[in-house]
């Protein structure tokens, strides 16, 4: 997975709440099997108009956002399906942080797991930081420090889980290292499931 | 200490126990789907990784599969190449696909309880934000990316983080045509789309005991709707009835030593919960979703409101509606009875009980597809697809369908759906189109009158 350490740039707006991973990236572009190139079909519906053109005032037609790897959302950004593509598809258009008061918790675990920070602030600084997007300002966030510095420099600390936190740090892909560090630990509890739930283990391959 | 039915079922799959409050979990099962596995099983040999453990995998494919003219290959290439690297993944590895030709086929929320593979006391995932419905269960089950179907098939294992508790319990006898989708419609209306975000719901109480396995599963489906990803209810002689016999469950010694074990999963009496919510199920009137998140949803008696934000004006002005304006009587073009929500042999019999001899009002495209090619024979076997069909409704095979709108069942834009499925998004039916969640009855009643129209009336 690729780390995540810190991030500095213009922040797209889009606060809205519980925009969902249909709209971030619509159920006819699952059926591509791979995970890049998803980009281009981001948010398609809002961004893009029948004809395919680029529909002017939605955020991420607007070049003063061009170059951003950060955006701020409304609540619950990222509800509804468990699409990993909509992660990818966020990637794929160069984010690399989401901040918003709330996420769908599918979502939220789906960005740690590819190296995605999704940063949760209490909605007044995420409002305040949706203004300072809409205006321009640069934005950076430090995973190291836990802070967020918004626009006018004023530092806003976030809480993250510790493990997370690490994984993201250091890029650790998670079955390699849960297979590195608890593989003992799972044999043993698989012998004891086979002891007490002998059924979960004898008639599966029907 | 008294433990909840939660707290029970975390505690019995900690592999590992993390300073931090996290906890490596076992995951007993799994079921695959065609979209969210194929960057899975890449991602298991990019990293070297073998598959864990054959047996406890299930794969079907559901979501990008026609529903009509299966006797034919799939006519989309992209859909076609999807199902096919479902099937060469799965015989790579020795995992069992139900493929399309197989009665079995279905979605994977109804095919896990028919075939017995979900069983109460397990942890079970899927790449599927849905998968709550097998809490209906007594099984720990969630919805989980395709990163961790990844980690589940080369460890068995996931990190997780505990989540806190809500209990909904739901008091009293409900009146005629109020099903358990009124009821949690009503509650995502109640407590919001992200109401029950970092909670295990547990439903409990009176109303729920008297529901049967298919009800329950409407009711745990939708929790994901409501911001949670569990949604439990206590395993009783109603799911004990409903899994004993299925090709999948524990038979003879094994069913009885099973059934002890999963006696000891429900909430002891004076467990307690981070947050209760009590429901009285009388009060429920039939509910209809109006904007475009589910708990933009109403009373069927209820009028349009006035938008109390711009995220409240922008899904009045997508659905087409007038704020004021009567919920009921509202014209629909499309009815859609289905999904991994309301496409169960309980939720058909309902919907072909209401029309009877009726017809499908003129200028109304109406479906019916159900959640499994079992359902179907059942439905057959019972004479409800001629009920449907002399009706005006299509008859199709099961799939996800309409629900998801990947394959080619799509609405048109400004189409005006009364929808039995479970996600009303802009563009969840196809681009524009406009969908009204409601039960399998009132999606009938509305495919009769050709109008969003209180069940109540017909009865």
């Amino acid at each position: 997975m690729t780390p995540f350490r810190s991030v500095r740039s213009v922040a797209v707006p889009m606060p809205d709440a519980n925009i969902d991973t249909d709209i971030i990236l619509p159920a006819r572009f699952l059926l591509q099997t791979e995970k890049v190139g998803l980009g281009r079909h981001a948010f398609y519906e809002r961004r893009f108009d029948p004809a395919g053109k680029a529909i002017g005032g939605f955020p991420f037609n607007d070049p003063r956002f061009a170059g951003a790897a950060i955006l701020v959302a409304g609540d619950n950004f990222g509800c509804g399906s468990s699409r990993e593509q909509a992660v990818w598809a966020l990637i794929d258009l160069g984010l690399a942080c989401v901040i918003a008061p709330g996420f769908g918790e599918i979502f939220a675990a789906n960005c740690a797991r590819n190296g995605v920070l999704a940063v949760t602030l209490p909605k007044a600084e995420v409002a305040s930081l949706l203004a300072d997007a809409e205006a321009g300002r640069v934005l950076a966030v430090d995973l190291d420090s836990q802070i967020v510095t918004d626009g006018r420099g004023r530092e806003l600390a976030f809480a993250f889980p510790p493990h997370s936190r690490a994984a993201l740090l250091n890029g650790w892909d998670e079955p390699t290292m849960i297979l590195a560090t608890q593989g003992d630990a799972i044999a043993a509890f698989e012998a004891r499931s086979r002891a007490d739930q002998p059924w979960l283990w004898s008639k599966t391959n029907g | 200490m008294a433990r909840t039915l939660y707290d029970k079922l975390w505690d019995a799959h900690v592999v590992s126990q993390f300073d931090d409050g996290g906890a490596l979990i076992y995951i007993d099962r799994q079921l695959l789907h065609e979209v969210s596995s194929p960057q899975a099983f890449a991602a298991l040999r990019e990293n070297g990784h073998a598959l864990r453990r054959v047996d406890a995998h299930l794969a079907v494919a559901d979501h990008a599969v026609p529903t009509l003219g299966r006797a034919t290959d799939i006519a989309d290439p992209q859909a076609r190449a999807q199902v096919a690297l479902l099937a060469a993944n799965c015989a790579e590895f020795g995992i069992r696909n139900i493929t399309l030709d197989d009665q079995r086929q279905g979605i994977v929320h109804v095919i896990g309880p028919e075939q017995g593979f979900t069983l109460p006391g397990i942890t079970l995932v899927c790449g599927d934000s849905h998968t709550a419905t097998h809490g209906a269960f007594g099984a720990l089950a969630f919805g989980i990316g395709t990163s961790e179907i990844a980690c589940v098939l080369a460890t068995q294992t996931l990190r997780q983080t505990r989540a806190k508790t809500l209990r909904i319990t739901l008091d009293g006898t409900p009146g005629a045509g109020i099903t358990s989708k009124d009821m949690i419609l009503s509650i995502i209306g109640s407590i919001g789309a992200a109401g029950a975000a970092g909670y295990a719901i547990e439903f409990a109480g009176p109303a729920v005991r008297a529901m049967s396995m298919e009800a329950r599963m409407t009711l745990s489906n939708m929790t994901i709707e409501a911001g949670a990803r569990i949604g439990l209810i206590a395993p009783d002689d109603t799911t004990f009835a409903y899994l004993k016999g299925r090709p999948l469950a524990p038979a003879g010694a094994a069913w009885d030593a099973a059934k002890t074990w999963w006696r000891r999963l429900p909430s002891d009496e004076d467990a307690v919960f981070d947050r209760e919510i009590t429901v009285d199920t009388a009060e429920i009137a039939p509910q209809v979703s109006w904007g475009t998140s589910p708990d933009q949803v109403m009373p069927v008696t209820g009028t349009i409101p006035q938008p109390a934000s711009e995220s409240e004006a922008k899904a009045i002005a997508y659905m087409g509606l007038e704020p004021g304006s009567a919920l009921a009587g509202l014209p629909i073009d499309h009815v859609f009875i289905g999904s991994c929500t309301n496409g169960r042999i309980e939720d058909l019999r309902a919907a072909a009980g209401l029309i009877g001899g009726g017809s499908v009002a003129a200028g109304v495209r109406a479906l019916v597809v159900p959640g499994s090619g079992l359902v179907k024979r059942q439905a057959e076997a019972e004479g409800l697809h001629k009920i449907f069909l002399r009706a005006g409704f299509e008859w199709r095979d099961a799939g996800c369908s309409l629900c998801v709108a990947m394959n080619d069942d799509r609405l048109p834009a400004g189409a005006r759906c009364a929808s039995t499925s479970n996600r009303n998004f802009e563009g969840r039916q196809g681009i524009g189109a406009r969908t009204h969640l409601m039960s399998p009855v009132m999606a009938a009643a509305a495919a009769l009158t050709g109008r969003i129209t209180d069940v109540r009336g017909l009865l």
